[in-house]
């Protein structure tokens, strides 16, 4: 273990510097959670546009690692159909649990996040983002997509 | 890092360097570093002496306490006794009746809550605890709350960590029948003052129940000097195994008590419609105990009074003194009192703007094992604004090198995040 593998630049970068942190007015999709464990906290906005997120935003406190998971995230998956999103979402969750190798072109920056599984108990502060965005998708069926859950 | 401390002699009368080579654990390197085992607060070490208790009952002596009528059996009940001697010895308790086995301080708290609760409160009752405790000493009293229809109220904290006791005479009326505070803070180190907070409990025709997690293992202590009602302590706190403990009672308040756990050998007879029990403490103690387990506390116990506990204590005061001068120095938050004298060695801290888990994560490539998160005290948290704080703790096999030893690897987390 190094902690090169777990603080890389990028990580650094997103965390120092988050991508879309902002809240999203009319944002009809909005969901938080929190992980007890630490205190971790993430809100996210999306604005979806038919089949199309067009835009993602997130608000929250915590440690590197979770802080910088969510503002890859918004970047990731702006533009991205709802479809496209969820199986991102779940093939980075895939990748957290070891089970799948990053497909570089559709994860990008997240590539990065790839040294936490080396810290098993950091996992859960790398998926907390995601948890969110999928809980936020998930509900963009319902009239109130304000929802909130604890991982 | 280095091998000083075999020659160091603590000015409080510990020789630490002795002490270390109880502990085998302490030996071991994380990655290419010594470990640097500031999380005694979590759990402690174990040295030689208790693993070796635990070993040679299980060796030769194994078998089910109050229960054989064979020789095993006899051993392994006069082990179990013996434990329970040496326990009421240590805590200053006037019987080893007074002690009822637990499987640590949660399942004490727990029992306390359910046990003397629910027979002794009702609608209108008061339940009076602190800002300050545990989780283990707030849940359980929302859970009997909620069952017996009485209030839980909270005891307040100073901005500088210390019980607010300023509207203690609003807080603990004649409405209030159970005080239940901890001895010392897990999250803050604050030791509080229990015998004032007995004097004021009694005075009102309150008990008052004692959580003991931090208090016993890290100071002298003696239930009856103290005039606590009931007490829980956890014996892996305090360099015993895991799965020991128990709950001290004075007698009069033990036998007022329902068992928590219904079972195995707590029980006087058996019908169809009902069961009497045993007289306390063997009414608490259903199914079969971790007996190894308090043979080991037992051990522990023995160990600590070897030391001296107040010999314990001085040298803990000494190296948080020394640590929180460091962290200070350092450009670290401290949370809880800054003197020395009046806290134990649980010092939580917020290092710049970096984030406990990212400082946790730092430390240990560097082989220095602290705690970050809540703690299981969320009201604290919430109190002092934090979501989470690091936090070291220190114990008897604890040195200012390795206080150094962390100060230095806060310096790297700074360099990466700063």
């Amino acid at each position: 273990m190094a902690l090169d593998d777990i603080y890389k630049e990028v990580i650094l970068d997103h965390y120092k510097n988050p991508r879309n942190k902002r809240e999203l007015p009319g944002a009809e999709l909005r969901c938080h959670a929190n992980n007890p464990l630490c205190g971790d906290e993430i809100t996210v906005f999306a604005h979806v546009e038919g089949e199309t997120v067009a835009e993602v935003t997130f608000q929250g406190a915590g440690c590197s690692i979770s802080q910088s998971s969510a503002s890859m995230m918004t970047e990731a998956v702006t533009g991205s159909s709802v479809e496209d999103s969820i199986a991102l979402a779940a093939s980075f969750r895939g990748m957290m649990a070891g089970e799948v190798e990053p497909d570089e072109e559709s994860f990008g920056d997240l590539v990065a996040l790839k040294g936490v599984v080396q810290y098993p108990i950091r996992i859960k502060c790398a998926v907390l983002a995601w948890d969110v965005l999928q809980d936020a998708l998930a509900g963009s069926g319902t009239a109130d997509g304000a929802r909130s859950h604890t991982v | 890092m280095s091998g000083d401390v075999e020659t160091m002699h603590d000015e409080a009368g510990l020789d630490v360097g002795a002490v270390r080579r109880d502990f085998p654990v302490l030996g071991r390197t994380v990655g290419e570093h010594p470990l640097v085992y500031l999380d005694s607060a979590a759990t402690s070490q174990k040295p030689n002496q208790v693993i070796e208790a635990v070993a040679e009952f299980t060796r030769h002596h194994n078998a089910n306490a109050h229960r054989g009528i064979h020789m095993l059996g006899e051993e392994a009940t006069q082990a179990y006794e013996g434990a329970r001697a040496t326990v009421a010895r240590f805590l200053g308790a006037p019987e080893p009746e007074c002690i009822a086995f637990t499987r640590g301080v949660t399942e004490s708290m727990n029992l306390v809550a359910q046990g003397w609760g629910r027979t002794h409160l009702r609608e209108g009752d008061e339940i009076l605890i602190t800002e300050m405790e545990h989780h283990s000493n707030i849940v359980p009293w929302q859970m009997t709350a909620a069952v017996t229809g009485a209030a839980l109220r909270y005891i307040p904290l100073t901005d500088d960590g210390l019980l607010d006791l300023s509207q203690l005479g609003s807080l603990l009326t004649e409405r209030t029948k159970i005080l239940s505070v901890t001895g010392m803070s897990n999250a803050l180190g604050t030791i509080t003052p229990v015998r004032q907070l007995a004097d004021a409990a009694h005075a009102v025709g309150a008990v008052i129940a004692v959580d003991a997690a931090q208090l016993a293992p890290h100071s002298p202590i003696d239930v009856q000097a103290l005039d606590v009602d009931l007490l829980g302590f956890t014996g892996h706190k305090m360099l015993g195994p895991t799965a020991s403990g128990g709950l001290y009672g004075k007698r009069e308040v033990l036998e007022s008590m329902e068992p928590m756990l219904g079972g195995g050998e707590m029980i006087h007879e058996v019908f169809h419609d009902h069961s009497t029990y045993k007289s306390a403490p063997f009414k608490f103690e259903a199914g079969t105990m971790p007996v190894a387990q308090q043979v080991g506390l037992a051990a522990a116990m023995d160990y600590l009074e070897t030391l001296g506990m107040q010999n314990v204590r001085a040298h803990e005061e000494d190296i948080t003194r020394y640590a929180i001068d460091r962290l200070l120095d350092a450009g670290a938050t401290v949370y809880g009192p800054k003197d020395a004298s009046i806290r134990g060695g649980a010092v939580s801290f917020w290092y710049r703007d970096v984030h406990p888990h990212d400082l946790a994560t730092v430390l240990n490539e560097e082989g220095v094992a602290i705690r970050a998160g809540h703690h299981c005290a969320q009201l604290v948290m919430r109190r002092y604004g934090v979501p989470a704080t690091a936090r070291a703790s220190f114990y008897v096999y604890n040195t200012k090198q390795e206080v150094d030893a962390m100060i230095s690897a806060l310096d790297r987390a700074g360099n990466i995040f700063g």
